[in-house]
């Protein structure tokens, strides 16, 4: 973790035995934290399971019913609002601003904890406002009313605001919860390049994929408690998402960012005993199917694959998970007795699927043999013509495979494998049954 | 005294430029600020003398002018071909009533743009915790009952008192562990409103003789002002316009919401109270001394807002500007025709058209 040698013994931020409740109700039962100095903490955890309680209460909105929790040695319960808000500066998850205020006005309001009632406007504010519209690449913007900004841009507007509030310590909630995918990696990227400025933040993220991409440490809250908190390999794991969540996870690694991935299951597709849930063929190579192998695997599916080049990342991927792999010499292409191998087990399998693969005269023949099947999931990410080596072949090949398979998003995988073999099942049922 | 008052009034237009000087508006917001006051003060000059040139003698802009300047222990202009009759209606019996609806207006207008910003609600009104059911209660309680209030207490006494308790009884119980919802105080103010609303109507029928008096002090009238009536608001309003003014900053602050005031280092509930407070008191000595004027405190913020920017900084001495020639013009018109009709009608049947305007014409934000 960036800063984490210096960060040991002077811990920005201090929860100990934190309980936070409405009423009768207990949201927080005993929370306890340290959060490092130039750290990007991600707060995560199912609906309901305290992540905004627990911001507003470092903030100093809500007043704990006991514990503590103190930022740079200073307990915040205990100070004026002004005073916390030199220390916390929070970018609040509704970004509506109700009157037409001009970007800048909204942007100097975060000057309002380092001004006095009748003190001037001295030159750090100034200073500290063009930083933050440097920052944060508003100020383009800033002599245009809030109301005409679009959501992303009204996001980083009260990102700057908060950093013209110069605190150590910036709470974000849901700050990706209402954006576009292309805005929340803005987003996350922007409070990514602000810590490794200096800042420490923590914001509550609900997608855990672009957590574990992006922050340093994850804070997993679950029933009113900290069930896990350290480096996103260490708190995704299955176990603790199972009991977090309720919910079928499977965790792998990103093959393209490397960072960890978890992919929820349809119910009831865990892997369970001997039973297999059905048998399927992927057809990848290059990293782009680990995944998948991976996820197929552990949802209890008979998982085959290849032909590979020995070597390979996604080779390497079936053979840890001790899946039914057929290899090639590196640069040997596909011979007659391999591409009779890769056939039956297409032949074999309930359902065929086809990864964002690209396609050379070495691996055509898996497309060809893909074919053969009679039910095939074909994930698309980019179009076909960008990860085609060979021609007109191969685009024939892709083409008629295409017309008959069912294309999805790489997020889709599971539950589209799951309904493909289902039907596959259904139907071969129904052959027998006229035979 | 009466000079005194006058003064007053100046003093305040100054002030509003110097406080500005010291509460660090950036260049471009004070520079603004000092723009539009500057223009609103030169409305609200000229509109003093077209006002006090109007009645049933009529009297040349140029002599009321004259007046106004060789008036004062230490006039700025000596001129004695003015004769005695014309000093004598200006000073004496218009420009009292004059410089009352230029404080009312002042104060009603102040009031709507701090409750406006309060309640983030661009409908809210400085009568919306309850002021001026409660001022009304007092003063029709004190024309209708038989019996005389105590200690000499009379009309505008009984109608401030009533009026601050009023907004204190709803504020409190709007209060649950020291917090203040704006919504639970909106629905309490309605609430306590309807409930006198009841009292006012129990009285009215046992009225009598009196009836007349009551029905125009609801109205809301400015007649027969003098100079004596015009002390209490003149004593009242300047300090509690300055200290509305300083906090012009956490107004804008709590516009962004609660919860954002908050982690920007306003103390929000205690903000909120001195503003309730303050704005409530400053309604109560506008509507003690006139009656019920509707739509001033919720036309002029409003239309002064899509002029000059949410910006209390700005908001707040240009609607209290506005506010005052807006009353002074009224007034002149409610006291120009053949029969002198209450102001409160005027303001109502210039302002509802104009609000209706607005919301047609320009989508109103918040609601």
């Amino acid at each position: 973790m960036s800063g984490s040698e210096e960060a040991t013994a002077d811990p920005l931020v201090d929860i100990a035995d934190l309980e936070v409740g409405f009423g009768e109700t207990t949201v927080l039962d005993g929370v306890d934290a340290e959060i490092d100095r130039g750290t990007f903490v991600g707060l995560v955890g199912p609906n309901g399971a305290g992540k905004t309680t627990l911001l507003r209460t470092i903030n100093g909105t809500l007043t704990p019913d006991s514990g503590v929790v103190a930022v740079d040695g200073q307990r915040i319960q205990g100070l004026s609002s002004k005073a916390a808000s030199r220390l916390v500066a929070t970018v609040p998850q509704n970004t509506a601003v109700a009157f037409e205020f001009d970007v800048r006005t909204v942007v100097e309001m975060g000057r309002n904890p380092h001004r006095s009632r009748f003190g001037g406007w001295s030159d750090p504010d100034g200073e500290a406002v063009e930083r933050a519209f440097e920052w944060t690449e508003t100020g383009e913007f800033a002599d245009r009313s809030v109301s005409t900004l679009s959501g992303g841009e009204r996001q980083r507007v009260l990102l700057a605001r908060a950093l013209a509030q110069e605190s150590p310590l910036l709470l974000l909630d849901e700050p990706t919860a209402s954006l576009d995918i292309n805005h929340q990696v803005r987003t996350l990227e922007l409070v990514r390049s602000l810590v490794s400025r200096g800042k420490t933040a923590v914001a509550a993220i609900h997608d855990l994929n672009l957590a574990a991409q992006y922050c340093d440490e994850l804070l997993l809250l679950a029933d009113g408690e900290c069930a896990a908190f350290g480096p996103p390999e260490s708190v995704l794991t299955e176990n603790s998402l199972g009991d977090a969540f309720g919910a079928n996870a499977v965790v792998s690694r990103h093959p393209i960012t490397g960072s960890v991935y978890v992919t929820a299951l349809p119910e009831g597709r865990r892997k369970t005993g001997r039973r297999t849930a059905g048998r399927v063929h992927v057809v990848g190579g290059g990293g782009t199917a680990a995944r998948y192998l991976y996820v197929l695997d552990a949802a209890g599916y008979e998982v085959s694959t290849g032909a590979l080049n020995e070597g390979d990342t996604d080779a390497e991927a079936a053979r840890s998970l001790a899946l039914d792999v057929v290899t090639v010499d590196p640069f040997a292409g596909v011979d007659d007795d391999t591409r009779e191998s890769v056939e039956r087990r297409v032949d074999a399998a309930d359902c065929t699927l086809v990864a964002d693969v690209e396609v050379g005269t070495g691996n055509l023949p898996n497309l060809r043999a893909a074919t053969r099947a009679d039910k095939v999931v074909l994930v698309e990410e980019r179009p076909f013509a960008e990860r085609n080596y060979v021609g007109n072949e191969a685009r024939h090949v892709y083409e008629s495979l295409r017309s008959r398979a069912t294309v999805v998003d790489p997020s889709d995988v599971p539950s589209a494998v799951a309904r493909a073999v289902e039907d596959g099942v259904a139907e071969g049922e129904s052959v027998t049954g006229s035979e | 005294m009466r000079y005194g008052t006058y003064r007053g009034v100046i003093a305040i237009a100054t002030s509003i430029y110097l406080i500005q000087l010291r509460l660090g508006i950036t260049v471009t917001v004070r520079a603004r600020a000092a723009a539009w006051s500057l223009v609103l003060t030169a409305v609200l000059a000229a509109t003093v003398v077209a006002s006090a040139g109007v009645g049933p003698v009529s009297i040349p802009a140029a002599a009321v002018a004259k007046v106004l300047l060789s008036a004062g222990p230490s006039p700025l202009f000596l001129d004695r071909t003015v004769a005695e009759t014309t000093r004598l209606i200006v000073l004496n019996i218009r420009l009292p009533r004059i410089v009352l609806a230029s404080l009312v207006g002042f104060a009603l207008a102040t009031a709507g743009a701090v409750m406006q910003g309060f309640f983030r609600n661009p409908m809210a009104d400085p009568s919306i915790v309850g002021v001026s059911s409660g001022a009304a209660v007092g003063a029709v309680a004190t024309i209708v009952l038989p019996f005389a209030f105590p200690f000499g207490l009379e009309l505008q006494g009984a109608a401030f008192l009533s009026a601050v308790i009023t907004a204190f009884a709803v504020y409190l119980i709007a209060t649950e562990d020291g917090r203040t919802p704006t919504a639970t105080l909106l629905l309490a103010g309605v609430a306590v409103q309807t409930f006198l609303g009841a009292i006012i109507s129990l009285l009215l029928l046992h009225s009598g003789q009196s009836i007349r008096r009551v029905v125009y002090w609801l109205m809301g009238h400015l007649g027969g002002t003098t100079w004596a009536e015009v002390r209490v608001i003149a004593l009242v309003l300047p300090p509690l316009f300055l200290l509305l003014l300083a906090y012009a900053r956490d107004l804008n602050v709590l516009l962004l919401g609660e919860e954002d005031a908050h982690a920007l280092g306003i103390e929000v509930e205690r903000t909120k109270r001195l503003l309730l407070a303050a704005s409530s008191v400053v309604t109560a000595a506008a509507v003690a001394v006139t009656g019920v004027i509707g739509f001033v405190g919720l036309i002029v913020p409003h239309g002064m807002r899509l002029l000059v920017g949410p910006d209390h900084r700005i908001l707040l001495p240009t609607s209290a500007l506005a506010g005052a020639s807006f009353l002074v013009a009224t007034d002149t018109l409610a006291r120009s025709g053949p029969a002198e009709i209450p102001v409160g009608i005027v303001t109502a049947a210039l302002g509802a058209p104009f609000f209706l305007y607005l919301l047609r014409s320009r989508e109103v934000t918040g609601l």
